[in-house]
C-alpha cells in the first residue's frame, strides 16, 4: 500500500527522513502576519479553481444541461405558447437562465457537504484566518461557474434567435443582477450542506426547494394564467422578482421595483442563511 | 510570543462531551508538558480523537475547561488556532489537489505572498522526499506519502504544538517508521507533540509520558516506564529441546525472574511474566540473567522469546476488562448531524 515511489516508472527510491533537511525547514522564521479577510477567501477561491483544473468533468453540469434545458423547452413549449420557438424564445431565455444557474447553486452545498465528508475542512477550521473565509471562497469558485452557465445559455440562444433589445450592455446587467442573487442563494446550500448527513440528502432537498420555486414563476409562462391562490405565489417568488428584472435589463427597460425585491431577497439570504452557516460552521 | 514555551502546552479539567446517548469524554484532565511528545493511549471509541478534536478547537466541550499554552480552547479559540496544528485521521489535505498545490494553498492562508509559500513548499516536499510527486494529485499517493504530505501540511508554519491523531494506523512498518523520525524531528525543534495511539510500542517509542484513555477518562499517567512495570513488562516464551529437563528449568526460571513461571500444555514449553516486581533491571535484562543460568545448568534451549505487553495486556491489568473497539468517529458524526 505504501511503498513510496511505486507510481513513478524509475527504480524506487526509499524516502529516508533526513534529520538535516527536517531541520532547515522546521527552523521557527518569522511568521508573516495574518491575512485579510479579502486575502484568505480569495485563496480558497483559488482551490476552487484548481479542483475545476484538476476535475474538469464537474463544469458538464455548467454547460451540457444548460443546453439541454434551453433546447428541451424552446421547443417543447415555444410552438404552444407563442407563435413558434423563435418568438418564444425572446420571452423564455432570460428565464430559463435564471433557472439554469439557480438550480447549479446547490452543487455549493454538495461540494460542501463532501469536503466535510472527506476531513479537509478539519484542516481549514483550525486555521487562524478570518472564519467565513473557506466558505466565500468556495461560493466565489462557484460564482465562476454561475458565469460560464449564463454564458453557454446566451451562446444557444443567440445561435437559436435570441436578439436582446438590451444590447451587450442590457445582457451584461442581467447577468450581473443573477450572479447577485445566485451569490446570496448559495448561502442557503452551505447551511443544508453543513446540517445534512450526505450528499444524496443535500440533492434531496435542494430538488424539492428549487422544482417548485422555479417552476412555480414566471419563468415559462405569463402568471396571469393562473388561478389566483398560485399566482399569490409567484407573486412573492424571490425568483420572480429576479427573472422580470433580468428580463427586463435585457431587453434594455429596468425594472425598479422587482429589482429592489430580488435585491432585498439577495440581502435576506445571506444575512439569515450566512448568519445560520457560520453559527454551524463554528459549532459542529 | 516565545516559541520554545516551557511550562503547560495543555491543561484540561473535566472535559466532558457527549454525542446523543453516547458519553464520548467524561471527565478527561490533562496535563502536557511543553516540549515533549505525549501520547494518548487508548482503544478506538476510548475518546482520543474527540480530545483533540476539543483541544484543536473544532468541537465545544459541554464541560470542563482546556487551555493551550494558557489560551482557553472556547473562548480564546482563535489564539489557540494560532499555535496549533492538526493531523487528523482522516486526509487532511485536498486529495484533488496536488502536493505542491496544497502547500501552497496552506502557506498563503498563513500570510505568506504566493513566492515565498512556493518556495516554502518547495523545501518541504524536498524535505519529505516528495520532490517527485509534488505535481501529482494527493488522491494519486501511497498510504505512506499520504501521511507524509499530512504533517508537512501541519508544521508549514513550525507550529507550538502539534496534534496527530494516530498518525501510522494504516501504515507499513517502513512507512511508520518514516513517520516516527519525522515526529523526533519535530519535537528536537521544541514543538510539542499530542499522539493518539492504540499501540503501546508506538507510545513506548515516542512519548515522554502517556496517559491511558477509557471511556472518556485518564485511567493511568505516567511514563512508558513506569506504566509497563505497573503490567509487567512482558512476557518470555522458552521451548525446551528435552522436555525432561522442564522441572530444573522452572526451578532456575523462578529463582531468575522472581514470578511464578507457567507449565504450558506443550511439554517443553514455559512462560513467565516479567518487569513486573519493581526490579531495577528492565525486562530484557533480566530475561538474559535468566538465560544465561540455563545454559550454564546445561538445559538446552531450542527457541526463545521476549514479548512486549500488548495494549490488551495494559488494558486488562488497568480496568479488569479488555480493550473493547468501537468506532468512535462514526458515532461522533452520526451524533453531530
Amino acid at each position: 500500500m505504501s511503498n513510496a515511489t511505486t507510481t513513478t516508472g524509475r527504480a524506487p527510491s526509499v524516502y529516508v527522513p533526513s534529520a538535516e533537511a527536517l531541520s532547515t525547514v522546521l527552523a521557527p522564521g518569522a511568521r508573516p502576519p495574518r491575512p485579510s479577510a479579502l486575502s484568505a477567501s480569495l485563496t480558497f477561491g483559488w482551490r476552487a479553481l484548481l479542483k475545476i483544473k484538476h476535475v474538469p468533468e464537474q463544469l458538464f453540469d455548467v454547460t451540457a444541461f444548460p443546453i439541454i434545458m434551453v433546447l428541451m423547452f424552446t421547443y417543447l413549449f415555444g410552438g404552444a405558447l407563442a407563435d413558434s420557438p423563435r418568438d418564444y424564445l425572446q420571452f423564455f431565455l432570460p428565464g430559463i437562465m435564471v433557472t439554469s444557474v439557480v438550480m447549479i447553486t446547490m452543487y455549493t452545498g454538495v461540494g460542501l457537504n463532501t469536503d466535510i465528508e472527506k476531513g479537509v475542512f478539519d484542516r481549514f477550521r483550525t486555521l487562524s484566518v478570518w472564519r467565513p473565509a473557506a466558505l466565500v471562497g468556495m461560493i466565489f469558485g462557484d460564482v465562476l461557474r454561475y458565469v460560464l452557465a449564463a454564458l453557454v445559455i446566451l451562446g444557444v440562444g443567440l445561435v437559436l434567435g435570441f436578439r436582446p433589445d438590451g444590447g451587450v450592455l442590457g445582457v451584461l446587467a442581467g447577468i450581473g443582477l443573477l450572479v447577485v442573487f445566485s451569490f446570496a442563494f448559495s448561502w442557503v446550500w452551505t447551511f443544508f450542506g453543513l446540517i445534512l448527513r450526505s450528499e444524496k440528502s443535500v440533492m434531496g432537498v435542494s430538488m424539492m426547494v428549487l422544482f417548485p420555486l422555479t417552476f412555480l414563476s414566471n419563468v415559462f409562462v405569463d402568471p396571469g394564467t393562473m388561478p389566483g391562490w398560485l399566482q399569490a405565489f409567484v407573486k412573492v417568488n424571490p425568483i420572480t422578482h429576479l427573472v422580470a428584472s433580468v428580463r427586463s435589463a435585457m431587453a434594455g427597460a429596468s425594472d425598479p421595483s422587482n429589482t429592489m425585491w430580488m435585491l432585498l431577497w439577495s440581502a435576506g439570504f445571506v444575512v439569515v442563511f450566512g448568519a445560520l452557516t457560520m453559527y454551524r460552521y463554528n459549532r459542529r | 510570543m516565545s516559541r520554545r514555551s516551557t511550562g503547560l502546552a495543555i491543561e484540561a479539567d473535566g472535559l466532558t462531551k457527549s454525542f446523543g446517548d453516547t458519553l464520548a469524554l467524561s471527565g478527561m484532565d490533562l496535563r502536557v508538558p511543553a516540549g515533549t511528545v505525549y501520547g494518548l493511549l487508548g482503544p478506538n471509541g476510548a475518546g482520543k480523537t474527540t480530545a483533540v478534536r476539543v483541544l484543536a478547537t473544532l468541537l465545544r466541550p459541554d464541560g470542563g475547561r482546556a487551555r493551550v499554552f494558557g489560551h482557553d480552547v472556547v473562548e480564546q479559540a482563535d489564539a489557540v488556532r494560532a499555535r496549533v496544528s492538526l493531523t487528523g485521521q482522516y486526509a487532511s489535505v485536498d486529495e484533488d489537489l496536488t502536493g505542491l498545490e496544497n502547500l501552497m494553498l496552506l502557506g498563503r492562508l498563513l500570510g505568506h505572498r504566493k513566492p515565498a509559500a512556493r518556495e516554502r513548499a518547495e523545501r518541504l516536499l524536498a524535505a519529505f522526499g516528495l520532490t517527485e510527486a509534488a505535481d501529482r494529485q494527493v488522491k494519486k499517493y501511497s498510504g505512506g506519502m499520504r501521511r507524509r504530505i499530512d504533517i508537512a501540511a501541519s508544521i508549514l508554519n513550525t507550529p507550538d504544538l502539534l496534534f496527530l491523531d494516530e498518525p501510522t494506523t494504516g501504515l507499513d512498518p517502513r512507512s511508520r517508521n518514516q513517520v516516527w523520525e519525522i515526529v523526533r524531528a519535530v519535537v528536537a525543534h521544541g514543538t510539542t507533540v499530542l499522539l493518539t495511539t492504540q499501540y503501546l510500542d508506538e507510545a513506548d517509542q515516542l512519548a515522554g509520558r502517556i496517559a491511558v484513555v477509557d471511556h472518556g477518562r485518564v485511567i493511568a499517567e505516567g511514563t512508558p516506564g513506569e506504566l509497563k512495570s505497573s503490567v509487567g513488562s512482558g512476557t518470555v516464551h522458552v521451548r525446551l529441546r528435552d522436555p525432561g529437563q522442564r522441572p530444573e528449568a522452572e526451578r532456575l526460571l523462578r529463582a531468575a525472574l522472581g514470578v511464578p513461571v507457567q507449565l504450558e500444555p506443550d511439554p517443553v514449553a514455559l512462560t513467565a511474566r516479567v518487569g513486573g516486581d519493581g526490579s531495577d533491571l528492565d525486562a530484557s535484562e533480566q530475561a538474559a540473567r535468566a538465560l544465561g543460568d540455563l545454559s550454564r545448568a546445561g538445559v538446552v534451549v531450542d527457541d526463545f522469546s521476549l514479548g512486549q505487553p500488548s495494549l490488551d495486556e495494559v488494558f486488562l491489568a488497568l480496568t479488569d476488562h479488555p480493550a473493547v473497539a468501537a468506532d468512535e468517529r462514526d458515532d461522533e458524526l452520526e451524533a453531530a448531524r
